[in-house]
């Protein structure tokens, strides 16, 4: 029996006037990893970022239905606990935004705001965290430089570690490999893969060939529907909806 | 030559003209300053108050009092304006008003901008009276922070509005609140662009005229208390420049308000310089 950690129920987000998602019912399974795919446009990113209540710093914006994170509708958290639910998952952008201090800082950072002071336990958490996202031996000489100044790939690994840090259950991965070049894109998808046993992963692509890759789930989604979504094998050896296979072998995307 | 290298040739004439007409400006600026005031530049410029001369004879002693004044008067006045200013403006974004709130502010503010600094002297002025006030080196202060409050806000609310929304939603994605996105994160990327917003503030106050003439009066001795009134270099410019054989010491006055404003610059751009290597692009 598969727990679900993340499901929504007749979900819909309207952005401006257009409705970006329409009735999404998805059910995401606990340490696992999901690959949410589709075509640009589609309503990807909408989806992942209504996970964490972070659609709402955006002007605009109007979210009906439910999302239930371990059992729990979010959408009726007061704005207050939103900082909590956010805690629980962390998130990995399109292009990596280390913040604007030094390494040893970016993962402090979430420490400190979550009453960790123990300066010893700190450091200990960013070094087992840049260990963990094989970070540390890169840059183990100069924790107090900048994070910017770190290449690309190198910046998103220290996102990575910085969200862990904190110790979510879930990782929301926007399209994270898409700024990366080749190796450095393999690097975090290998981390993706190794991160699944502990946390529940949501990974937003539009290569397929990437989800075919890493994924457990699919969830496929059209003009802001939810096409089709089911086990990784399944759906891509026996894809029910003609519009899924017609996205399978190319014809629409 | 077609029509296109020629209109690329008239543009690349128009802008490398208006360049040399504000570099130009510049140093014929500079140049009248030194070669007028040079005569008068000593030491004791700067380390005497006036001294009352007999009649027809040149105004003697220093200026002391007005640099002291202008600095006793700008500093705290942008110490001021710059802490409320980083409150509005950090409050003034999308994460705790909507935008229509906002914007009509913002609008608010570039119309307080746009009034002549005598018209906060007056407003200054009437309530001092008022509450029954003498011009003085609180009621300056206040005069001036009224005037750089806008500058300064507005400046360092651009650039806080140039902070990229990714770097925001990395910030919340770790479970900060609203409070230390602004303060922690969105106020870091954003401090080269804060600090020039206080230096334009300064600047403004520190050659501003109007607005302290009544409020902060005038006075040939340095301030003791805030409610002494005091001197400040644009009015002791004004003040040497109507005296009959003070347009020297007029020009030296204002050749040191120039270094002051130089010094000033120089020192933050240093400064800014060490708080932009966290910066991400």
């Amino acid at each position: 029996m598969v727990s679900y950690q993340i499901e929504t129920k007749n979900l819909d987000v309207y952005y401006h006037k257009n409705h970006v998602l329409k009735n999404v019912d998805i059910k995401i399974p606990a340490k696992q990893l999901t690959a949410v795919i589709g075509p640009s446009g589609c309503g990807k990113t909408t989806l992942l970022k209504s996970f964490n209540r972070l659609l709402e710093i955006q002007e605009d914006i109007k979210i009906k239905g439910q999302i239930l994170v371990d059992g729990e509708n979010i959408l009726d958290r007061k704005a207050s606990e939103v900082p909590d639910i956010r805690k629980k998952m962390g998130l990995l952008s399109q292009k990596p935004y280390p913040l604007p201090m030094s390494i040893r800082d970016n993962i402090a950072y979430g420490l400190r705001i979550h009453g960790t002071t123990n300066k010893g336990e700190i450091e200990k958490t960013v070094e087992n965290c840049l260990k963990e996202v094989g970070l540390w031996d890169e840059v183990k000489g100069r924790l107090h430089d900048s994070a910017s100044r770190l290449s690309v790939g190198q910046q998103q690994r220290l996102c990575l570690a910085r969200a862990i840090a904190i110790q979510p259950e879930v990782v929301l991965c926007d399209e994270p490999t898409s700024a990366l070049d080749p190796l450095a894109a393999q690097q975090i998808e290998k981390l993706l893969l190794r991160l699944k046993k502990d946390y529940t992963v949501v990974l937003v692509t539009h290569t397929l060939r990437q989800a075919k890759r890493v994924a457990d789930h699919i969830i496929f989604l059209y003009f802001g529907m939810v096409i089709e979504q089911g086990p990784a094998d399944e759906f891509f050896n026996a894809p029910q909806n003609p519009e899924t296979k017609a996205y399978l072998s190319g014809e629409i995307s | 030559m077609n029509k296109r290298t020629i209109e690329e040739h008239i543009f690349k004439i128009l802008m490398v003209a208006s360049v040399c007409i504000v570099l130009g400006s510049l140093i014929v600026i500079f140049g009248l300053v030194i070669v007028n005031g040079i005569s008068s530049l000593s030491l004791e410029m700067i380390t005497q108050t006036p001294i009352l001369t007999p009649p027809g004879n040149p105004p003697g002693g220093g200026i002391l009092n007005a640099i002291v004044g202008s600095l006793l008067l700008a500093l705290p006045a942008t110490g001021l304006a710059s802490l409320i200013g980083i409150g509005i403006s950090l409050f003034l974004q999308t994460d705790f008003l909507p935008p229509a709130i906002s914007n009509t502010i913002r609008f608010m503010l570039d119309v307080l901008w746009g009034i002549p600094s005598i018209i906060y002297g007056i407003f200054c002025l009437m309530i001092m009276i008022y509450i029954g006030m003498s011009s003085s080196l609180i009621v300056g202060i206040i005069a001036l922070t009224m005037l750089e409050i806008p500058i300064i806000t507005r400046c360092m609310d651009e650039s806080i509005k140039m902070v990229p929304i990714g770097l925001r939603e990395a910030s919340y994605s770790l479970g900060s609140t609203k409070f230390e996105t602004a303060v922690r994160v969105v106020r870091r990327q954003a401090f080269p662009g804060i600090l020039a917003g206080i230096l334009l503030g300064l600047g403004r106050g520190i050659g501003d005229a109007a607005s302290i003439l009544f409020t902060a009066g005038f006075s040939n001795r340095i301030p003791m208390s805030i409610f002494d009134s005091t001197a400040a270099l644009p009015t002791m410019i004004y003040n040497l420049y109507s005296t009959p054989l003070g347009q020297s010491k007029a020009f030296a006055a204002a050749f040191l308000l120039l270094m002051i404003v130089l010094v000033v610059s120089v020192l933050s751009r240093l400064l800014t310089r060490r708080f932009k290597k966290h910066i991400i692009k």
